[in-house]
């Protein structure tokens, strides 16, 4: 017997795609039956509790739950979101349900051992209820109360050797994507890069000094499979600056209709013989390719690497052999002037350790932010607010017409004195000699 | 429930204390294959709907197998995927960006009888726990917030949509028959955690309602200079407040005119979702796009969205139906004109969609 009756929930429990509903009764049963007798530290019915007062949002249409009160662990600023639920007397299994932002590791790989031990510890010291994962990146774990919180954190320090993530106005949890791990797009090692900047800004991470979040995202390859163009103020893209490589047999092997184009992922439609002209060279955003006789050529100098041609012909084109990345700027989501994209602002750097120079630009662009910024202004506001062209002046970089998508289109420039020969101050009796009043 | 110390001493609490080790390293978690053929990898190859292989040049191969997640999971959920990964993949997993859970192997004869465990598991209420698919032309997991199950914010639930949502798409889902992959997220107020902004189809929860002013609390509860400061439209102003019974207390005041429903200062209702369409990430034939409103307003309608669910299948049938092989939905509306795009995925056009927020589209 259910301890509240859940009929709305209930709906949601049929149909094909996994449902939240039955996984979360399933936990409420676990822990009711606790067979693996653990002493739980946290109220036993807290799932149970959990899909009463969701229920009751489904009844209202409303949130039942509350920000409050400043929550973490001695010496951080982050990685601990404090929430109650409004209706505490009526679900009191859930009246203290904060959040916890673990650092998932690279690529979100996992052994089963070590998500085991996770699993162990968040039922014995929490709701049994996680995120795999968070928006972010990061193993959310949803549901524990005050006094677990600094438990939970000696455990996972002392015996997981696993850390907190980010949240406030810090340095968010990096995340990446599979990178050359599995990939053959990926143009440098996005584990590597993001493990690295992840144990160098510890600090940046944990202890919030920043004006707001500020986010790295590794994306290997302009495919962007971890969206860092769209959300990450800044954005690390692979790329290469020399050739694509061009294997003709299999070109041809393509043309053939030996090799199925796009690796195969259209195979749910007959979308007839593959076509070489129509479905790559005529799709080229620069058009830079071209058949010469039986060879397909590609003006190397006029690819802006958009990874069309790459991604139909796997077997036939690779990336090139000169890699690193491209480092772009100020993205974020919502509000004050709407959704913003990175920016360029490398157009192309090497991604080998220790990374100097990347971290050299990343800290000269904190030193402006944290300098200059308001609280809550993202890097990209302050962008839009004093100019890309004061960014380019603390990162002390060349501008490069790849940064704009077109030159100003009015001419009201303000040009800087020392910009100005002879500087702006003039003899006004001088003038008069030539220039009567 | 007797508390029990994990050696935690809150009198001492700097005693022994660890921090700023970040995050385990990545390359301890690497199955065998991986961690062999790392950077060594030629070229990837789908066999079936949520099934790839990867082919390095050592001539090894590793085959993977994706299964969607419900992102909110339990442990006794991550614990039965460590028991398949145990029994099929010598004992590693991984996750995607986008939610999604995949098994990979090192042989094609593991494959099959993988697939088979994963699609025979499912919950008592008859869902699939592991349903194989999610790669190619097709539509892959939604990525989503936390929604009424934890947020504070939220105009909409997040989880249950996306349930709703993917039970209608879940043929597609389950095939590759698409012009190009399609990318469905949600976000459950405008904050974007889910960053619905560059996605084929967004669904967005959105409140109507000014915020709601509670003055006998609102000094005791807040610092006003920083509720003043959260607005992004400079919408409120301190205000001196006489409470009913003659008290003249702190507080603001809101000129709702200028309110544009985000939440910063907190709690608003009128909630429902608005649809956003023709985004994307990827950098491939054209730039990044950011998504549009398409719906400016669909009601909450739990446990299911009916009208949600209903618009985004006309989304889908009609890009499925018209867009040219490669093209990705913003892509195709922008080659057909948007006109063309409300008359085909049959959506009325109203004048919620003219941007007067930001830059005039007219």
């Amino acid at each position: 017997m259910p301890k509240h009756e859940t009929p709305m929930l209930d709906q949601l429990e049929t149909g094909p795609w996994p449902s939240f509903v039955s996984d979360i009764k399933q936990e409420a049963a676990s822990r009711a039956k606790n067979e693996r007798n653990v002493e739980f530290q946290i109220p036993e019915d807290v799932c149970d509790d959990l899909l009463g007062v969701l229920e009751l949002s489904y009844k209202h249409g409303r949130t039942h739950w509350k920000h409050g009160g400043i929550v973490g662990v001695f010496g951080y600023g982050g990685g601990v979101i404090g929430r109650y639920c409004d209706q505490p007397e009526m679900f009191p299994g859930v009246a203290h349900f904060h959040t916890m932002r673990v650092n998932q590791p690279g690529g979100k790989f996992y052994s089963t051992e070590y998500l085991r031990q996770l699993c162990d510890l968040w039922e014995f010291r929490g709701s049994g209820i996680t995120n795999m994962h968070g928006s972010t990146g990061d193993i959310i774990f949803l549901g524990t109360t005050t006094p677990q919180l600094e438990e939970i954190f000696y455990e996972m320090t002392h015996n997981l050797n696993q850390d907190l993530g980010g949240s406030g106005s810090n340095l968010r949890t990096p995340s990446d994507c599979i990178g050359q791990a599995r990939c053959e797009y990926a143009c440098y090692d996005t584990q590597a890069l993001c493990y690295d900047l992840t144990q160098t800004y510890q600090d940046e991470l944990h202890r919030p000094a920043f004006p707001y979040k500020f986010k790295f995202k590794f994306d290997g390859c302009p495919n962007c499979c971890v969206a860092s163009i769209a959300r990450a103020d800044i954005s690390f893209i692979g790329t290469w600056r020399d050739d694509i490589r061009i294997d003709q047999e299999a070109v041809q092997a393509y043309i053939g209709g030996e090799l199925k184009p796009n690796a195969g992922a259209h195979m749910g439609r007959d979308w007839g013989p593959f076509d070489i002209q129509k479905e790559v060279i005529d799709l080229c955003p620069t058009g830079c390719m071209w058949m010469d006789g039986k060879e397909l050529k590609i003006d190397n100098k006029e690819c802006t690497r958009c990874m069309h041609c790459i991604n139909v012909m796997p077997r036939a084109l690779r990336i090139g052999n000169d890699r690193g990345l491209s480092m772009l700027v100020g993205a974020k989501a919502p509000i004050l002037d709407g959704a913003q994209m990175s920016t360029m602002l490398v157009p192309f750097i090497k991604a080998e350790e220790p990374y100097d120079d990347i971290k050299e630009i990343i800290e000269k662009i904190w030193d402006w932010w944290m300098e200059e910024g308001k609280n809550r202004e993202r890097l990209g506001e302050l962008m839009k607010r004093q100019g890309f062209q004061k960014l380019l002046e603390v990162t002390e970089l060349q501008p490069d017409p790849r940064m704009v998508q077109e030159p100003r289109s009015n001419p009201y420039i303000f040009w800087k004195e020392e910009e100005v020969e002879g500087g702006w101050s003039r003899d006004i009796n001088e003038f008069r000699k030539y220039h009567q009043r | 429930m007797a508390f029990i110390s994990s050696g935690y001493n809150p009198k001492e609490p700097m005693k022994d204390r660890i921090t700023d080790i970040g995050p385990r390293k990545y390359d301890e978690f690497y199955p065998p294959v991986i961690a062999k053929n790392k950077g060594k990898w030629l070229y990837h190859e789908y066999l079936q709907p949520g099934v790839y292989v990867h082919v390095s040049e050592t001539g090894d191969e590793v085959y993977t197998v994706r299964v969607g997640g419900a992102r909110l999971m339990s442990v006794s959920h991550i614990r039965e995927i460590c028991e398949i990964a145990d029994k099929h993949c010598g004992g590693y997993i991984r996750f995607t960006t986008r939610n999604n859970i995949e098994f990979m192997v090192d042989s094609k004869d593991k494959v099959q009888p993988l697939v088979d465990d994963l699609m025979g598991r499912k919950f008592s209420g008859g869902s699939y726990k592991f349903p194989v698919g999610g790669t190619g032309a097709g539509i892959t997991n939604i990525i989503h917030t936390q929604g009424w199950i934890h947020c504070h914010t939220p105009a909409t639930d997040a989880s249950g949509p996306v349930k709703a949502t993917m039970d209608v798409l879940f043929d597609d889902f389950r095939d590759m028959r698409l012009p190009a992959h399609l990318r469905v997220s949600l976000a459950c107020c405008l904050n974007m955690c889910g960053a619905v902004h560059c996605s084929d189809i967004a669904i967005l929860g959105y409140h109507r309602k000014p915020p709601m002013l509670d003055h006998e609390y609102l000094d005791k509860m807040c610092e006003i200079p920083l509720a003043i400061a959260a607005c992004p439209t400079a919408a409120i102003k301190p205000a001196k407040v006489e409470l009913p019974g003659g008290e003249k207390v702190n507080s603001v005041a809101v000129n709702n005119a200028r309110c544009m429903f985000c939440g910063n200062c907190y709690t608003m209702w009128g909630d429902g979702i608005v649809i956003m369409a023709g985004g994307k990430v990827s950098n491939r034939i054209s730039a990044p796009k950011f998504s549009k409103v398409v719906v400016a307003f669909l009601p909450n309608e739990p446990p299911r969205w009916p009208k949600t669910t209903e618009t985004i299948k006309k989304i889908v049938e009609a890009y499925a139906n018209d867009a040219r092989k490669y093209e990705r939905l913003g892509e195709w509306a922008e080659r057909i004109g948007w006109e063309r795009f409300f008359e085909k995925c049959e959506l009325e056009f109203t004048h919620h969609l003219i941007d007067d927020f930001r830059d005039p589209a007219f």
